[in-house]
């Protein structure tokens, strides 16, 4: 018995269908498009003013040609959408493009047979397509082992430090480029008037994850899940780590640090002058620029300096576009030529200067360069300089791990108990290690290995 | 039950084309998902069903040592416990207070009841900003009584919030079965307790209230019942579960674990968990209902 | 002990507690007559002058990334219509069924509609949704409705009071030579009048209020509905950098409106469906 709607419940629905087809015809949503032009579906977790942009990128490459129409559909949260996604597979019935966030990478790519490797599509489509392309921190967080992209970096931030220059100056300090000068900038800056010194962002993401890139530390065994998926063990209790999270969790105790929630709950302490700095997305640029009263900075995040190799690199967040398996065969050169379209220094410099997000590709770094945006906006570069420090190693290329998602969350649980002083950062680590090794076993069993 | 013999109407077919809306719907949206997510859990399956493992009962042990499992089990009791004695505590207070008042009987009904109709999640939104770091007016409030309100911090302050603000809304509830609770109880008990010369208090406690019992037992399920399953759009909006896990009941973790993690088979075995329980509070209250049933 | 002090004294009690109970919705007011700039320096205690303002804005243009309110609340409005009158219809006919009709399995159909009872969506969602997905009618109304109009309390009211309608009126009908549908419609349905609006309270209510379902069938903005939208509110508010809660206040306001209306405006019937349920 298979379970969860798989083959066997679709050909189960079949006969249901039949009984509740008055039913569907009289509720059912139907989407019906005209047949001249091929109309590829690129489904994406892009709302507001980011969904605008990417339906002004899709129209350009729409009036580019025409034969394709490419078709942004906005599904919600990137969870939304990659759950959507897996109905739609199940349902026989997937989208042309699929925006899946970073987390989910591991998922996709155990996923055999329900995508297309982009570099493979490229070849067959006979499109030069290559690795060097990409700025090196975006290409090795989504290529395979043997060095290809498997899916096409598209949205991509890094953590960043936005100070508020006005609290700064009172206090007069420059923002801290180590940890260790981390505590004495907020005493400074508490000292002078600040509420609090730091808030955080995506505390697992930004804390942890990028924490140990940065520093050139290991996250998990097998290169943090790159060469491997079987018998992959997190790393995140050992020393730098625990020491780092003992030092939030006595800051949080000071006021040099406050905690303000998950994901990016956290900024409006630091929009409202509550707090003088805010680690966290590069891309929330624009939501800081829109209601900073103060003027503000971004510097780089601060690395331990007691790490050899330390500062190392930090990879990208945010998502990648996949191509699905088993659509017409028609339409996989329109997708390859939207993709290539993607990549262009143009499109890359709009994306990048509209939205806060970096370029991915080389080209669209020198298009932005050529454009002066970087003279306009200095900070903008140095999310760029944090993602090409130093050449990935072998451990520092990203983390690519199953059910990741679940344990971020299981590490948000853990450090948040440390923030509130109900646990040593010791024993909160043990236990998200503990927890996460048993939920990377389960992710290794659910793919058969 | 009572049911006469003879059929009113002779038709054969006619009662299973009446019955077929109802049966269809459940067969398809109940029977079928139910079996669905039994079978479900005994399986490890890949989030595109692209490979499906036979795993035994590893789905269920695993839910069974994972201490944070465990622990929604914990949260989930006392949410439900600390819900319901206050809610029925003041639900009952209101029913006696407004039981014999000359006027305003229905202005005060009115006033009390109101909170029902309200969503959980709209519920959720009014008391978040309510007590928002660092903004919520209620925030200030506490702030400026020497209070440090950080509900994404504490869990504790997170856990009090949306027990407050699911006892808010749970109030109209009780107050509406024990005002009919008390309605039911013959005056003449309780002159003959006035006559003895007991105070209303004493009344109270030695008539009235052994009185209200059935009431209260049935409110006792309804009410755990609820905070089981109608508080998922307070969590989800309120605190997402934190911080650490302090407010993150089962239904919610069913929720990340399945939908927003993928992890099917620990879904599913948490289902039929889930599943079960249900089971048994509803056995209760159809006892309950059983023993209406009969004095109707 | 002097009986009108001991009144008053309740009077002033009563007074306070519906007091207190009405302060979120009273700060929801004034949260939503205001600008997000005011709301950051001292909470205001009273209501400004922007209510009209943001009530307009968050029903024509809602936030970015968030549908507008009034297409929200139309879909909420049908989709509590449609889980309201389908459960009635469907309940009341094999309530009928179960009672006026002896048939092989009668039991068993009664017992597997009492079933339902057992198992809110909350716990089934996972397979259920995949069903709905299966029969493609996720982001469609059907997909919000159908899944939930399954009715074990309306079907089991039904019965009760069917069973409490004297067998003299069928005999009667049956000598005038009606049918079953003619004593359905003639006699069962107008005697259920008082039935039909309690359930209907109750229901409407259950439907608009929904929050996990539509969150999960519908990932197109066209069927998203208000419960769920506040959520996607909150979401799109914090890509500003002042969370719009005059915005989002305002919309809590539209949202818990229609169903504090229908519940306040038919509390009786809403009182006895509630209590003759049980739920």
């Amino acid at each position: 018995m298979q379970s969860f709607g798989q083959k066997a419940l679709n050909r189960r629905t079949v006969g249901i269908v039949g009984g509740l087809l008055a039913f569907s015809t009289l509720f059912g949503a139907h989407s019906a498009y005209a047949a001249d032009r091929i109309q590829i579906q690129f489904w994406n977790a892009m709302s507001g003013k980011l969904g605008e942009t990417v339906q002004h990128l899709a129209d350009e490459f729409n009036q580019s040609q025409s034969r394709y129409t490419v078709k942004p559909v906005f599904k919600g949260t990137y969870k939304q959408t990659m759950l959507s996604t897996i109905a739609a597979f199940r349902a026989h019935n997937p989208p042309d493009i699929v925006q899946i966030f970073d987390v989910g990478t591991a998922t996709m790519m155990s996923a055999k047979g329900a995508y297309i490797p982009v570099y493979e599509l490229m070849k067959k489509e006979q499109i030069p397509f290559s690795t060097r392309q990409f700025i090196p921190a975006a290409a090795s967080y989504y290529s395979n082992t043997r060095g290809h992209l498997v899916s096409l970096p598209f949205n991509s931030s890094t953590p960043v430090i936005f100070y508020n220059k006005a609290l700064f100056a009172k206090a007069g300090v420059q923002p801290p480029k180590t940890w260790a000068e981390m505590g004495a900038v907020g005493q400074k800056l508490r000292a002078t008037g600040a509420a609090c010194g730091f808030t955080t962002g995506w505390p697992a993401w930004v804390q942890l994850e990028q924490f140990s890139l940065w520093n050139g530390l290991h996250y998990a065994t097998h290169d943090n899940g790159y060469k491997a998926i079987k018998g992959v063990k997190l790393l995140i209790n050992e020393k730098p780590y625990v020491e780092h999270l003992a030092r939030l969790g006595a800051w949080s105790k000071s006021g040099v640090f406050e905690y303000g929630g998950p994901e990016n709950k956290s900024r409006p302490l630091f929009v409202s002058g509550h707090c003088a700095m805010y680690m966290g997305s590069s891309a929330s640029y624009a939501a800081i620029k829109g209601g900073a009263q103060f003027p503000f900075g971004i510097a780089p995040m601060p690395y331990d300096a007691r790490l050899s190799g330390a500062p190392q690199n930090t990879v990208v967040g945010g998502a990648s576009l996949w191509v699905m398996k088993g659509l017409p065969a028609s339409h996989y050169a329109g997708i390859a030529a939207f993709l290539k379209f993607m990549m262009s220094g143009k499109a890359q410099a709009y994306w990048a200067s509209h939205t806060g997000y970096v370029p991915v590709t080389l080209a669209g770094f020198e298009q932005l360069k050529r454009e002066g945006f970087y003279q306009k906006q200095p900070g903008a570069m140095v999310a760029i300089d944090e993602l090409s420090n130093k050449p990935p190693r072998a451990w520092t290329m990203g983390i690519r791990l199953g059910y990741m998602p679940q344990l971020r969350q299981i590490e948000r649980n853990e450090m948040e108990a440390v923030f509130a002083g109900h646990k040593s950062a010791q024993a909160a680590l043990d236990d998200a290690a503990r927890q996460g090794d048993k939920l990377l076993a389960q992710f290794a069993a659910s793919v058969g290995q | 039950m009572r049911s006469n013999d003879s059929s009113p109407f002779p038709q054969r077919w006619l009662p299973y084309l009446l019955l077929a809306p109802q049966l269809v719907i459940t067969l398809v949206f109940f029977v079928w998902p139910t079996y669905d997510a039994l079978s479900g859990a005994f399986y490890q399956s890949s989030p595109f069903g692209l490979g499906t493992h036979f795993a035994g009962l590893a789905n269920f042990t695993a839910l069974f040592t994972d201490p944070n499992y465990l622990h929604a089990f914990g949260v989930t009791a006392l949410y439900a416990v600390a819900t319901t004695l206050a809610s029925m505590g003041l639900g009952l207070l209101l029913a006696v207070l407004t039981e014999g008042l000359l006027r305003g009987h229905t202005l005060f009904r009115t006033l009390f009841i109101w909170p029902y109709a309200v969503a959980p999640a709209i519920a959720g939104a009014l008391w978040m900003f309510m007590f928002a770091p660092q903004v919520g007016p209620g925030t200030r409030l506490l702030i400026a009584l020497g209070i440090h309100w950080n509900y994404t911090l504490h869990g504790h302050q997170a856990m009090l919030l949306v027990i407050a603000l699911t006892a808010w809304q749970q109030i109209a509830y009780n107050f509406l079965f024990f005002t009919a609770g008390l309605q039911g109880i013959p005056a003449s008990l309780l002159e003959a307790a006035a006559l003895d010369g007991s105070g209303p208090i004493r009344r109270f406690w030695d008539v009235t209230f052994p009185l209200l019992a059935p009431t209260t037992f049935f409110l006792l399920v309804m009410n755990t019942l609820y905070v089981f399953f109608d508080t998922f759009g307070v969590i989800q909006i309120v605190t997402q579960g934190g911080p650490a896990n302090a407010t993150t009941t089962l239904v919610y973790k069913l929720y990340e674990d399945g939908f927003q993690n993928l992890n099917l088979g620990s879904a599913a075995a948490q289902s039929i968990i889930l599943m079960t329980l249900v089971g048994l509070l509803t056995v209760f209250q159809f006892r309950y209902l059983d023993r209406k049933v009969h004095y109707q | 002990m002097n009986v009108r002090k001991a009144h008053a004294g309740r009077i002033v009690l009563l007074t306070l507690v519906a007091i207190l109970v009405a302060v979120p919705l009273y700060i929801a007011l004034v949260a939503a007559s205001h600008s997000p700039r005011d709301l950051l320096g001292q909470f205001p205690l009273l209501p400004g002058h922007q209510l009209g303002h943001n009530f307009a804005s968050a029903l024509v243009k809602g936030l970015p990334g968030a549908p507008p309110v009034w297409l929200m609340l139309g879909n909420s409005l049908l989709m509590a219509l449609g889980i309201a009158i389908g459960k009635l219809v469907i309940s009341i006919l094999s309530a009928y069924a179960v009672v006026y009709f002896r048939f092989p399995l009668r039991m068993t159909a009664f017992w597997l509609i009492f079933m339902t009872l057992m198992l809110p969506v909350e716990v089934r969602f996972f397979p259920t949704y995949q069903v709905t997905a299966g029969l493609h009618l996720l982001n469609s109304y059907g997909g919000l409705i159908l899944p939930l109009i399954a009715s074990a309390t309306a079907t089991f009211l039904f019965r009760q009071f069917f069973l409490t309608l004297p067998r003299e009126l069928v005999d009667a009908a049956r000598i005038d030579g009606a049918g079953p549908l003619r004593f359905f419609f003639d006699t069962a349905l107008p005697l259920s009048r008082t039935n039909i609006a309690a359930l209907f309270v109750l229901e409407f209510v259950y439907g608009w209020n929904q929050f996990l379902w539509p969150l999960l069938t519908t990932t197109h903005q066209r069927y998203a509905t208000i419960v769920m939208g506040i959520q996607g509110m909150i979401t799109a508010s914090q890509s500003f950098a002042l969370p719009q809660w005059n915005l989002i206040m305002a919309t809590a306001i539209l949202a818990l409106t229609p169903p504090v209306l229908v519940v306040v405006l038919m509390q009786r019937w809403f009182i006895k469906g509630l209590t003759e349920t049980e739920k």
